[in-house]
């Protein structure tokens, strides 16, 4: 019997490799690092960010598949890296202060976040939903321990546990479609899907529907969309703050990346059908992430239910379809990613050792506490909140701007009474920062923040304005990725 | 390229934000020279784009096109007509009297008081001369920002309720017109967001889809107006926002909605024009008589003059739904005149609050004794504001009435009643406070200083200048209603 060895192009796994290979060096060399240089795992683990991200912008413009055609690399997957990679950065930096001031400080939670967004970038390539299975078991397995890595804190144990039973169970469902439609078309790559989908009459075909259901599910988890977001608010606020920013962000965009990749490939000729489910899919996740948020007095569960909220909205991009709708779901999930990392910077830089200050109370008189923190966290949650001209604006602008385009008006006029809805209890903060004066408390010092938590505040600053007053080159960017997978 | 006389005075406010928010903390005095210089030069530029702008055209003047965001068609597109260059000179004039008057107003918090306001006057400039939709809307929904935090930092009341309810109301109107914008982008080929191109083409579409537009803009504009029933923000906000934010408030930001009327609505629908014309016209009559008659229950003079402004903002509308030539001219007229007179009111009022801590009517009484000057002011205000013929409110009322007649033949009778009621409030009003006998608690009050004498003045000249003199303004604006009404009954 004669074993094929495939042809493999290294160079476009690249950014994986490197990735990958950080992160294997920092467990190795963390145990042999002295409890003063801890932080180096740190340093390697942006540089690998850094150079990741580097060798992905050669990739830019290149369409070509390799590993027989599991793996894609084309700019829709180049740019959901580009994602990935960018919260990564922004994560890694916010969490070295962090972890050093509730001494937790060790190699392998950066080597965890590298697995993590190593899974996130094979979701994003992968052509075959083997791979897809693989990079969601990477990234979700990496999670699972990040959100409980504070060991001593028993929110933190059962956010880890929790996020692990219902990620156990989507993952089960996943597989179970993926198996499904393996066995109706003989083949889990996407390319072959399609093919055997458009050729014979899949409407009938009820394994194929089983199938596109349970992958609907398992993707459903991992976005977090209604109703499958229970086990979103426990591990928001029980995990780590700057895991919570890294949950919300790279994954939920992985999970996006695969979620666009399948369904508008895939099962592009059967849309019609599924539409419907995700239309109303998309109306309820926004329609309960936005009125559940409104009653939280914890701004991290305010912040888990906005979240989902979000995912509503680009939910509704996917219901658009079509070019227009891929690249907006595209640019609204850069857009959040900034944002979203913004502002839970700002709750960071509130925390004090042991102890979060995310009641909502805890922001009352910060604009005059701290001016600058405050009057950046308005910018952020203003651009959550949909607000021109920041990139929130923008980015909901071009989304309900596909869903009119392609006929979906109400599901329009849903989303936009949210935004309505969601601009309450953004404010809310704002009035506590601005219009009400500091609780009476104990450690009125001022708030110090850290040399790199500026420096995300700076980028994330810059990002939101940038996307909302100059989207030009940004929105070119997103328009360019959509082609190749239509 | 010409001297980009628009964009000067939209940005220039932005600048004097800017340069504000990096003075340091406790300068207070500079920062108030500051915001009065960088709200100066708006005001000598509107009076250029005053004598540089040829009335006798209906085109756009001063135009600034440039592309800005090409892939989804976005210009930055600025321009202005007969019906633009009033609306910006009041605002230029009014930007500038209510931060003079806030020099005595505000002691707190005054370096972010003075950024807001100047953030303010970058919305309103810039939603009076975008032609762009995306340009419009951005600044459109800029101005509910620093709105927000000027009548929830340093107004009075239960001051946070009316910031964010203003700030709610505003924004489900906007998002209608989010929508609006949107469905006419992809209805109309090429994919366009230049209001201009969009003028010429949306007649062609069909008449449910005009007619589901018209209502989209229509509860954006209409909250802003506001028309009744979206008018619950305005007493609200109103009444809690300090002295000069009342001001443009009434002055200025009412206007937006009408402006959006006579700039996108009519010309753009005029299927939803014609078909709406009847509906407008009543809840416009709901606005005038109701309006007044909630002004005659008022005990808060502050709260009262908010109504009025419900009850004057009908006549506009009535201007508006009749399609006349002199009924939409007496719109114009009135968005002009009530910007001058309720903002002056507004002024005058804070002047009295500053001094006797109290608004309630009743509390006063004989005041002319002790402050003749304050007290003639404000009495010929209230009668330019009940249309004594002679001052600009009279002009516009009557050209309401006359232009809207010959479409309402029962309504516009019936409207007549809210003048009636307007001048039996005011006169009340003026009886309570400054006639009778003298209630000697207020003794101690001081008369009106030379500075507060110095922002309601040139009010004072320009309403009574209307009144006597409308020609300038008249020829002004001909052309464009012209044109707009032209449009409006394609």
């Amino acid at each position: 019997m004669d074993w094929i060895i495939p042809a493999v192009n290294l160079k476009l796994i690249l950014p994986e490799i490197v990735v990958c290979l950080f992160a294997i060096l920092i467990l190795v060399t963390d145990p042999f690092l002295s409890k003063e240089r801890k932080i180096w795992s740190a340093h390697l683990s942006w540089i690998a960010v850094v150079i990741a991200f580097i060798a992905n912008i050669r990739l830019w413009n290149l369409q070509e598949a390799t590993f027989t055609n599991m793996f894609l690399v084309d700019n829709y997957a180049t740019f959901f890296k580009f994602i990935f990679l960018a919260g990564s950065f922004l994560i890694i930096l916010i969490s070295m202060s962090y972890l050093k001031r509730e001494e937790i400080l060790h190699g392998e939670y950066f080597s965890l976040i590298l697995f993590s967004t190593l899974g996130m970038m094979l979701l994003a390539s992968g052509f075959d939903l083997v791979v897809i299975f693989l990079g969601l078991e990477i990234m979700s397995v990496s999670l699972y321990v990040l959100a409980g890595f504070k060991r001593s804190d028993l929110a933190s144990n059962e956010a880890s546990l929790k996020y692990f039973l219902m990620g156990a169970f989507a993952t089960g469902f996943l597989l179970y479609g993926i198996v499904m439609i393996y066995g109706s078309v003989g083949s889990t790559n996407l390319g072959q899907i399609i093919n055997h989908i458009t050729s014979n009459d899949a409407g009938s075909n009820l394994l194929i529907w089983a199938g596109a259901g349970l992958l609907l599910v398992g993707f459903g988890f991992k976005i977090a969309s209604v109703p499958f977001h229970m086990w979103v608010p426990d591990v928001y606020q029980g995990a780590p703050t700057p895991i919570t920013a890294f949950i919300s962000a790279g994954p939920k965009a992985a999970g996006f990346a695969a979620l666009l990749r399948v369904f508008l490939f895939s099962f592009t000729t059967i849309k019609m059908d599924w539409t419907m489910i995700v239309w109303i899919m998309a109306a309820l996740t926004m329609s309960v992430g936005n009125i559940v948020a409104l009653a939280q007095s914890d701004i991290k569960r305010m912040l888990a239910y906005s979240s989902i909220a979000h995912a509503g909205y680009v939910l509704v991009a996917l219901v658009a379809g079509g070019e227009t709708g891929v690249s907006s779901a595209l640019f609204y999930l850069l857009a959040y990613t900034f944002m979203n990392i913004g502002a839970f910077t700002v709750v960071i830089a509130l925390g004090r050792k042991g102890q979060d200050n995310t009641k909502l109370e805890d922001y009352s008189g910060l604009g005059s506490r701290s001016p600058i923190l405050a009057i950046l966290m308005t910018i952020f949650l203003f651009s959550l909140a949909g607000f021109p001209p920041t990139a929130g604006f923008m980015a909901k602008f071009y989304v309900f701007g596909s869903a009119v385009k392609s006929g979906f008006t109400g599901l329009v006029i849903i989303g936009v009474l949210n935004s309505l809805i969601s601009v309450y209890y953004y404010l809310r903060i704002v009035v506590l920062m601005f219009m009400q004066a500091p609780v009476t408390r104990t450690d009125n010092e001022r708030i110090k923040v850290a040399f790199c938590a500026i420096l995300v505040l700076i980028i994330s600053t810059w990002a939101v304005l940038q996307m909302g007053i100059f989207p030009q080159s940004l929105l070119s960017l997103a328009q360019a990725s959509v082609s190749s997978i239509f | 390229m010409n001297f980009p006389i628009l964009s000067l005075m939209t940005f220039i406010p932005l600048l004097g934000m800017v340069v504000i928010l990096f003075t340091k903390e406790g300068q207070d005095k500079l920062v108030r020279y500051l915001a009065a210089f960088f709200t100066f030069i708006p005001l000598v530029l509107s009076f250029i784009l005053l004598s540089r702008y040829q009335g006798s055209t209906s085109q756009i003047q001063f135009v600034e096109k440039f592309d800005w965001i090409p892939s989804l068609g976005i210009t930055y597109f600025m321009g202005a007509d007969g019906l633009s260059v009033p609306m910006l000179f009041l605002t230029a004039l009014l930007g500038f009297l209510s931060v003079i008057y806030s020099f005595g107003d505000i002691k707190e918090k005054v370096k972010q008081y003075f950024a807001f306001l100047l953030l303010l006057e970058v919305g309103m400039m810039g939603v009076f001369s975008a032609l762009d939709f995306f340009l419009f809307y951005i600044f459109w929904e800029i101005v509910l920002v620093p709105m927000y935090f000027l009548i929830g930092i340093w107004g009075h009341g239960r001051k946070e309720y009316s910031a964010i309810k203003f700030f709610l109301y505003t924004l489900f109107g906007s998002l209608f017109m989010l929508i609006g914008i949107l469905a006419l982008y992809f209805n109309v080929e090429p994919h366009t967001l230049n209001i201009m191109v969009l003028i010429e083409k949306t007649p062609l579409l069909t008449r449910s889809f005009q007619l589901l537009t018209f209502a989209a803009f229509f509860v954006a504009f209409a909250v802003k107006v506001p028309i009744f029933p979206f008018h619950t923000w305005l007493p609200d906000a109103h009444v809690d926002a300090p002295t000069a934010v009342s001001v443009i408030l009434a002055g200025i930001l009412l206007k937006m909605g009408t402006y959006g009327f006579l700039r996108i609505s009519y010309p753009m629908f005029p299927q939803g024009a014609m078909y709406f014309a009847i509906p407008i016209a009543i809840l416009a009559l709901i606005n005038i008589v109701y309006g007044a008659l909630v002004c005659m229950a008022q005990k808060d003079l502050k709260k009262m003059i908010a109504y009025s402004s419900v009850s004057h903002m009908g006549y506009c509308m009535l201007g508006i739904a009749a399609v006349t030539v002199t009924g939409i001219s007496g719109c114009v007229f009135q968005m002009v005149s009530h910007g001058l007179i309720t903002g002056a009111l507004f002024l005058l009022v804070g002047v009295l609050y500053e001094r006797a801590h109290t608004r309630e009517i009743g509390a006063f009484g004989g005041l002319w004794i002790k402050l003749p000057v304050y007290s003639g002011l404000m009495i010929l205000f209230c009668l330019g504001s009940l249309g004594l013929p002679g001052m600009s409110g009279f002009i516009s009322e009557f050209m309401v009435f006359i232009g809207s007649y010959p479409a309402f033949k029962v309504i516009v009778p019936l409207a007549v009643i809210g003048v009636v009621i307007t001048a039996a409030y005011f006169l009340r009003m003026i009886q309570a406070m400054f006639l009778g006998t003298f209630n000697t608690k207020w003794e101690g009050l001081s008369e009106i200083s030379a500075r507060e004498i110095f922002t309601v003045v040139p009010l004072a000249i320009l309403m009574i200048g209307i009144g006597v003199f409308p020609s300038p303004l008249a020829n002004m604006i001909k052309a464009t209603v012209e044109n707009i009404v032209h449009l409006a009954v394609r």
